[in-house]
């Protein structure tokens, strides 16, 4: 059977250039590059130049990047990091309530440590306001995170003007820019922003590499203690193949960034036409044009997302939803309820994210795949009643 | 995730349908969790269930679920109907996955209303 991949904002294949690159250092050079001797030597060099490399991509100095292990790992350094640094400033920190989970239950869990948290409510297309933004400040605040563009339904958030609030308000301003790796503008002095999370994964890199952008002079606290890697910010031996590819699959992305935005963006539209066109009442989650070139997010009425997702498992189609049993908890996606979505309806939602190979022949056998899928399910359904 | 029996019963259910002149329909489940299961009965006059329908909202346990009560009530009687529990059909599929045991295994319930609006309506009647 054909195997068609349309959740690239879930993750992405590692590209061979990328792979390729890697590969000398897990068994050739695996020297400890905190070693000074020749193999460690080497090893430290390799990762000075794919920091400097990241930096030129960003238009940041190298010693402002920090490795992590994961874009997680990079929005809990901002934040606690942050939060714990600077606590003597102030105990408020503002932030989206379409986050990534990465964020919001790191705020949760500042708040439990006796800080204040304002999530920031977004407009029906997922998007914050930077006016809300600037009534939301307060004379204790020390910290904003809003995320560039968001992982379920696309919409990209107008980023320099949030960052400028913060900026004339004397605020840090950090960006989950994870979604937007390899695809926006990442230049953190266009951008305005003090701290930025990427994660290598999503930009064909390999998995469990992240970094975080933070801006010259910002205080963290390390999460991870010990041999004093990442300037003291980030304890443990580096983890060289994942950071040389993450360099890698970086500097790929931004060379053909433009060009594969056009192309997939031409897909997507395609495909969102298509599906209008074939499938009655559903609605286009998301900014129609302030989104990811690659998200498409609808709202299929009268039927669940897991069960539409099980059935195009069953064609070969991978895609997501924030449908409660997707979304791993009882409630439905918190992204699409907070743009004011009705429950029912959010539970029926479907995210196709397409990749740098995505085809027309498969945007075709997926418009030929799920109509059936929605007319069997929605047969089944005690909500529909065919008019 | 699932089993293959709880596939099955998702990919190809036998039940389901409306009854129009059914004799209860029980409701259960509600959009906030993401299941609504509605389940119409068909009872004779010794009480016996002759026939059964489900329409489902919900995720492939959801389906699978409505799907399999429907194959164990039928042509049983109203008070053998009754001892289903929700825990029961999850055996019968040979399993649900943890996370699924308490959101949407409500089918013993809905079937359980059924009956019970099926006795309301007698009740009005006598």
């Amino acid at each position: 059977m054909k195997r068609i991949y349309l959740d690239h904002a879930a993750t992405t294949p590692v590209r061979p250039e990328v792979l390729t690159e890697m590969l000398p250092y897990f068994s050739e050079n695996f020297g400890n590059p905190s070693s000074i001797y020749a193999f460690g030597r080497e090893n430290r060099s390799a990762i000075d130049r794919a920091r400097d490399l990241i930096a030129s991509q960003l238009g940041c100095a190298a010693r402002e990047i920090v490795f992590t292990g994961s874009g997680s790992e990079a929005d809990n350094l901002a934040i606690k990091g942050f939060a714990l640094a600077n606590k003597h400033k102030g105990n408020h920190i503002i932030t989206s309530a379409v986050e990534h989970h990465a964020v919001l239950d790191t705020v949760k869990y500042l708040d439990k440590l006796g800080f204040e948290i304002t999530l920031l409510p977004v407009d029906h297309y997922g998007m914050v306001s930077p006016d809300e933004l600037a009534q939301a400040l307060r004379p204790e605040t020390i910290l904003v995170s809003i995320m560039y563009a968001n992982n379920e339904v696309g919409t990209v958030n107008p980023i320099p003007e949030l960052a400028k609030v913060c900026r004339e308000a004397g605020v840090c301003f950090h960006t989950d820019a994870v979604q937007a790796g390899g695809v926006l503008d990442l230049n953190v002095s266009e951008l305005g922003v003090d701290m930025l999370t990427l994660s290598a994964h999503k930009f064909y890199g390999p998995k469990g590499v992240g970094l975080l952008y933070v801006r010259k002079g910002i205080k963290l606290d390390s999460l991870i203690h010990g041999g004093g890697q990442e300037r003291g910010r980030r304890a443990g031996t580096e983890n060289i193949a994942g950071i040389v590819g993450m360099a890698k699959a970086l500097e790929l992305a931004n060379q053909e960034r433009l060009e594969i935005n056009e192309r997939i963006t031409a897909l997507r539209e395609q495909l969102i036409i298509g599906l209008r066109d074939r499938i009655p009442e559903i609605r286009l989650n998301g900014h129609p044009t302030e989104r990811l070139p690659n998200n498409v997010n609808i709202s299929i009425r009268y039927i669940e997302g897991e069960s539409l997702l099980l059935n195009l498992d069953l064609k070969g189609i991978a895609a997501s939803s924030g449908s409660a049993c997707t979304s791993g908890s009882l409630e439905a996606s918190h992204v699409l309820l907070a743009m004011g979505i009705p429950h029912e309806i959010a539970h029926g939602s479907l995210r196709l994210t397409l990749g740098r190979e995505t085809t027309e022949e498969e945007i075709n056998y997926l418009l030929e795949v799920l109509p059936p899928i929605v007319e069997k399910l929605r047969a089944m359904s005690p909500l529909y009643s065919p008019s | 995730m699932y089993s293959e029996k709880v596939m099955e019963h998702f990919m190809n259910p036998r039940n389901v349908g409306e009854i129009t002149d059914a004799d209860g329909v029980g409701t259960e489940g509600n959009p906030v969790c993401g299941d609504i299961m509605r389940i119409y009965i068909k009872v004779d006059e010794s009480d016996r269930i002759t026939d059964v329908k489900f329409k489902t909202f919900g995720c492939g346990a959801a389906i699978a679920t409505s799907d399999m009560v429907c194959e164990m009530v039928i042509g049983k009687t109203i008070d053998e109907a009754l001892q289903i529990t929700n825990a029961a059909v999850a055996e019968a599929l040979e399993g649900l996955p943890p996370n699924k045991m308490h959101c949407s295994n409500l089918a013993a319930d809905a079937l359980h209303k059924a009956i019970a609006n099926f006795k309301e309506r007698q009740t009005k009647q006598a």
